[in-house]
Order: C-alpha cells, then sequence, then structure tokens
C-alpha cells in the first residue's frame, strides 16, 4: 500500500492504494470522479484519457503511484464556473456523440490537440490524432466537425483578445 | 494485475541499485507496454523501478552531426524537436506515428529498444542508423544489441540510458501499420551515409528486426525506389499470423522500403 497525494483539477488529493491501483480506477473509486471512464482496458479505445501534467495520457495504463506529485485535469475539470469548454460546447452544437460513452476521452484528447496545434489544425491532422480513442456510435464526422470549430473558436478568441 | 511493489528512482545510479535488491524486479519507463503486459499477466514483476522521474535521462542534444537521445525522451518530444528534424527528418516521422498521441506522451525511446518488440519502429531506425546503444555500463552497436524477439544484449539489470548516431545524409521510414494496435506490421527505415546505405526491417522478420544487405547493396549501387524491386525477400524468413502472412509480409518489405527511399528523397 502506498499514500498518492496529487493534484486533481487545481484541488491536492490523497488516498491510499495497492501499488497496483490503475490511476484510472484510483480517480474513480478512491476520488468518485466517474466522468472519466473505463472501456477497452487494453490501451486502446482511449475513453480514459486524462491529462498529467499539461499532456494527454492514458489513465488506464499508468499506476496511481506513478502519478504521485503530479496535475491531474479531469473532464469534470475543464468546465469554468459552470461554462461548458468550449470543446464541449462545440461537441454538442455539432452532435459529436451519440451513446456519449466516449465522449469524456474524446473532448480531453481535443483540448490537449488544439492546445499543441497553435490554431494550425485541419481535418487530416486531427483525423490522425484522434487515432487513439474510438467512437462505435458517430463515424466520427460530427466529432472531427466539433473539434475543428472548437479549435476556431478558442483560437480565434485569443486572437481577438490579444488585438 | 497481480501485486507488485512500487520504487521511484531518483537518479540512474539509484535505479540500478534498486534494481539489483529485486532479483525478479523490472525497469518502468513510460509504462505503454510493461503495463498492458502486467494488466494481462503476462508479466508479474514483483517490483517495478520507475525511471521516469530521472532528471538526466530525458532530452535530446545535438553536435553538428552527432545526435544523442536520452533513453527516457518520449516519443512526442523526438517527434517535435526542431533541431532533431533539421539533421535527421525521418527519425522525428518515425517518432510521431508510434501508437496515438497519449502513448507518444509516455512511451520511450529506451523502453521501446530495450523491449525489443518485433513489430516495435525504433529498433528499425536504430539498426538503420548504425546507432550506438549507452548504457550504464558500456556502449552496445545496435547490431550487436537487437539479438531476436524481445531480445536484446542487455544483462540482468542491465539499462539503457542513451542512444547516440551520426546523422544520414538522407534517410526515410515508411510503415504498414496494423489498423487497430497501430504497431508495425512492416516498417522499413532506410539511411544512406559516406559509409553506404543501411536497411532496417521491422514488422516482418521471424527473428525479430533485421538488416536487408540485398537492398542495402542495390541502394548503394543506385539510390533509387526502383533499386528495391529485384532483391530477394524470402516468405520463410518472415513472420505470420493473423494479420499477414509471411508472403505478403515479404511483399510488404519491398513495397515499404520503395517508399521509404522516396520518402527520404
Amino acid at each position: 500500500m502506498s499514500k498518492v497525494t496529487l493534484t486533481v483539477n487545481g484541488r491536492t488529493v490523497s488516498g491510499e492504494c495497492d501499488d497496483r491501483m490503475l490511476l484510472v480506477h484510483f480517480i474513480r473509486e478512491k476520488l468518485g470522479l466517474t466522468g472519466t471512464h473505463v472501456g477497452c482496458d487494453t490501451t486502446q479505445c482511449g475513453t480514459c484519457v486524462i491529462h498529467m501534467d499539461g499532456r494527454s495520457v492514458k489513465s488506464c495504463s499508468i499506476l496511481a503511484v506513478q502519478a504521485a506529485g503530479a496535475e491531474i485535469t479531469t473532464i469534470e475539470g475543464i468546465a469554468a464556473q459552470g461554462e461548458l469548454h468550449p470543446v464541449q460546447a462545440a461537441f454538442k452544437e455539432h452532435h459529436g456523440l451519440q451513446c456519449g460513452f466516449c465522449t469524456p476521452g474524446m473532448v480531453m484528447t481535443a483540448v490537449d490537440m488544439i492546445g499543441r496545434h497553435s490554431g494550425q489544425l485541419d481535418e487530416a491532422t486531427v483525423r490522425h490524432e484522434l487515432e487513439g480513442n474510438i467512437c462505435r456510435c458517430t463515424g466520427y464526422q460530427n466529432i472531427v466537425a466539433a473539434v475543428l470549430a472548437a479549435n476556431q473558436q478558442m483560437h480565434g478568441a485569443t486572437r481577438q483578445a490579444a488585438e | 494485475m497481480y501485486e507488485t511493489s512500487y520504487h521511484r528512482a531518483s537518479s540512474v545510479e539509484d535505479a540500478v541499485k534498486l534494481r539489483g535488491e529485486h532479483e525478479e524486479g523490472r525497469y518502468l519507463a513510460g509504462g505503454m507496454t510493461l503495463i498492458a503486459t502486467m494488466k494481462q499477466r503476462l508479466a508479474a514483476p514483483t517490483d517495478l523501478i520507475d525511471l521516469r522521474h530521472i532528471p538526466d535521462l530525458a532530452g535530446i542534444s545535438i553536435d553538428g552531426r552527432n545526435v544523442r537521445i536520452g533513453a527516457g525522451t518520449p516519443h512526442a518530444e523526438v517527434a517535435k524537436s526542431d533541431e532533431l528534424r533539421a539533421v535527421c527528418p525521418a527519425l522525428c516521422n518515425l517518432a510521431g506515428m508510434i501508437g496515438d498521441p497519449h502513448v507518444r506522451h509516455m512511451g520511450t525511446i529506451g523502453g521501446s529498444i530495450a523491449n525489443n518488440d518485433p513489430a516495435a519502429d525504433y529498433p528499425a531506425a536504430m539498426l538503420a542508423l548504425g546507432a550506438t546503444i549507452i548504457t550504464d555500463r558500456r556502449w552496445i552497436a545496435a547490431d550487436e544489441f537487437f539479438v531476436g524477439l524481445f531480445e536484446t544484449a542487455l544483462e540482468e539489470g542491465e539499462m539503457v540510458t542513451a542512444v547516440t548516431f551520426e546523422a544520414p545524409e538522407k534517410a526515410g521510414y515508411a510503415k504498414f501499420a496494423n489498423p487497430a494496435s497501430r504497431y508495425a506490421l512492416t516498417g522499413v527505415f532506410v539511411a544512406k551515409s559516406a559509409d553506404g546505405v543501411r536497411v532496417g526491417v521491422t514488422g516482418a522478420g521471424a527473428n525479430g528486426v533485421f538488416r536487408h544487405k540485398g537492398m542495402e547493396e542495390a541502394l548503394g549501387v543506385n539510390w533509387a525506389p526502383d533499386s528495391v524491386a529485384g532483391a530477394d525477400v524470402d516468405p520463410k524468413d518472415m513472420l505470420s499470423d493473423m494479420h499477414a502472412s509471411a508472403a505478403y509480409r515479404a511483399n510488404l518489405v519491398k513495397v515499404m522500403a520503395k517508399r521509404a527511399v522516396i520518402a527520404a528523397g
């Protein structure tokens, strides 16, 4: 057993767990944040994607003890003051989901992707970067549309603010 | 997953010492293979020695044409390094094709080559670039390092700390990826330097990553995509599984070699 202390969505939290406990189970079971999902359990589906120290990672393939001391952001931590994050709003607007099971991972992936490409995102890049996230409902078309729309909105907004 | 005990190493010396104390322990780099394997109960190390917090282990340094990549450098860092792209863009492109963005944020070059998965991308590049693998105790030429399927020249407890190579004049990588796993069904890395041409093939060989001498000679005479067309790739030396037969892989080796030469320009 180890005591794991990390920062999740801006709050410092601690919990006791077996060294073999996966980060996704720590987040869901110890912290009660069930927005992060477990889909395949074999590192392929991407429903468990969170951000660790500012980078998207699959929390089903990381032990909680490995993440000790890290800054974690989950799907619960991206909406500011009850307002949907622009990526969440774009998924709603463009109907980028049907059953919704993959959506938390898709949204966290999109936030990371948009952040890394400084506005230079095209459809081919979005599709390439969604390789680690599987959706069995939508056929991806509206997910890609949502990511591109959110990218435009977020980087357009940055430009306006800069001006 | 079976029970395991976690240890966080603070330095290379600390890691090697910890590893020495635990006979059935394993080094843990990004964990993108090891954790998945442990989840399937195909690996059950009693102890994990986490290398991710060793400061000296990550980073890329370039001195002229000489490249050194720390073993703990994640694929995403290799993919986006402008300095590396200036001297060896093929390796950046290869790193950007591994797994998916989340895997590339965690998985490391040291972990990939130490594991020597027969379908991993980096081993092909290391062979073709004539790289040297640096460990906590010695330097090993790539030609001697990759021994067989999941087998390397590493001794018990030996740890990869970096890789180094001289950037070639030209290099290219082409991979036919398994659409589910993104591992190479066949991947070919070609490199041309003053010493000649080297061709590394991954994903295809029945005994893991290998160099194809016939293609090296043909490309040495004439550096052109069609030069590989006449090369002899024996299906008997190829892997065969549910994803691709040996004959199909033998053909893919030539097709990927051709595309790699085109990519290299």
